[in-house]
């Protein structure tokens, strides 16, 4: 069986995962390495910050937990194909509401035409148009 | 300084830069992520960011051509005149308040659209066109508002983005009621 790929917005990470009645179960060490998300006794924890899971057997069960559960719990949102053994997770609620809260411009990098990557960070102390488009 | 972006893939947008053979960063980003960053549903848009790197427009429909501006409703000279005034520092930007005000709000079904995409895209990349389509058309479902998806995957699909499927799908969303352009408003 081909593995499955978990795509953290994009960036993709094989996964060890149980699929039951059509839940997908992740392995704990998987969503650390794939999200940097550990479990721990109080919760999942990156950085200083810990996210409690509720001691419920439909979450985290044996070392492995839900991944719809994971997505609801990080407020990421999670498009899964059980077929092609494959999800992602969108960037967390939370990064859009900070931008509106802070006006932040997100941070990012592409390549242009030559494969070169820019980051819109480089260009800190000019003001910046961003126009975005598309030949369709 | 202008950022352009290509929410495309390189080959479709490469023949349009190459034309154009600007000399500000010309960039690619074929999997959206601008999308999931600035909650953007279609093109042209742009946003204006200033010295600090916050944004001092939201993302808005702009068309530099005269016949891009009527279809979308904006006056092209009005936007350009706006814009020079601000770069120039004649105009501040808009309080805080009123900026928040003009972002779009994002109900959670964009955000679930766009992880489709994602899939979709990865699928694509992947070699599997079937399961790549259907997440797709489950994204332009999700949100139907998203060109970005509806419009921006129909080559994937061997569709034309300007042919009939495209005509079609734009005469739907005005018997609905919507517009297809959403320029934020002028004050």
């Amino acid at each position: 069986m081909p593995p499955f790929v978990l795509l953290d917005v994009g960036r993709p990470t094989e996964v060890d995962v149980t699929i039951d009645q059509g839940d997908v179960w992740i392995d704990s060490a998987s969503v650390d390495s794939a999200l940097g998300w550990e479990l721990k006794p109080e919760g999942f924890c990156k950085d200083d910050v810990c996210i409690p899971v509720a001691s419920n057997p439909g979450i985290v069960n044996n070392g492995e937990i839900r991944l719809a559960a994971l997505a609801d719990l990080l407020r990421r949102p999670l498009a899964l194909s059980l077929e092609e053994r494959a999800a992602y997770l969108g960037p967390p609620r939370a990064l859009y509401d900070q931008t509106v809260e802070t006006l932040d411009a997100p941070d990012f990098t592409f390549p242009d035409l030559d494969g070169h990557p820019h980051s819109l960070s480089e260009h800190r102390g000019s003001k910046v148009l961003l126009a975005v488009w598309a030949s369709w | 300084m202008v950022i352009t972006v290509a929410v495309d893939r390189a080959s479709d947008a490469r023949p349009w830069i190459e034309k154009a053979a600007p000399t500000h960063p010309s960039l690619v980003d074929e999997a959206h992520h601008l999308g999931e960053l600035y909650n953007m549903v279609n093109v042209p848009t742009v946003v204006w960011i200033d010295e600090e790197g916050r944004i001092a427009r939201p993302n808005d429909v702009a068309f530099t051509t005269e016949w891009g501006g009527k279809y979308a409703k904006v006056s092209t000279d009005e936007q350009m005149a706006l814009l020079r005034s601000w770069i120039r520092g004649e105009t501040p930007s808009q309080p805080e308040d009123v900026l928040r005000g003009q972002i779009a709000a994002m109900p959670d079904e964009s955000q679930e659209a766009r992880a489709h995409f994602g899939l979709g895209w990865w699928l694509l990349q992947s070699g599997h066109t079937g399961a790549a389509e259907h997440h797709f058309h489950l994204g332009g479902e999700l949100a139907p508002d998203d060109f970005m998806i509806r419009r921006g995957t129909m080559r994937f699909r061997e569709s034309d983005p300007f042919g009939a499927e495209f005509v079609q799908m734009v005469a739907d969303w005005h018997e609905l009621g919507h517009s297809y352009y959403l320029p934020l408003p002028v004050e």
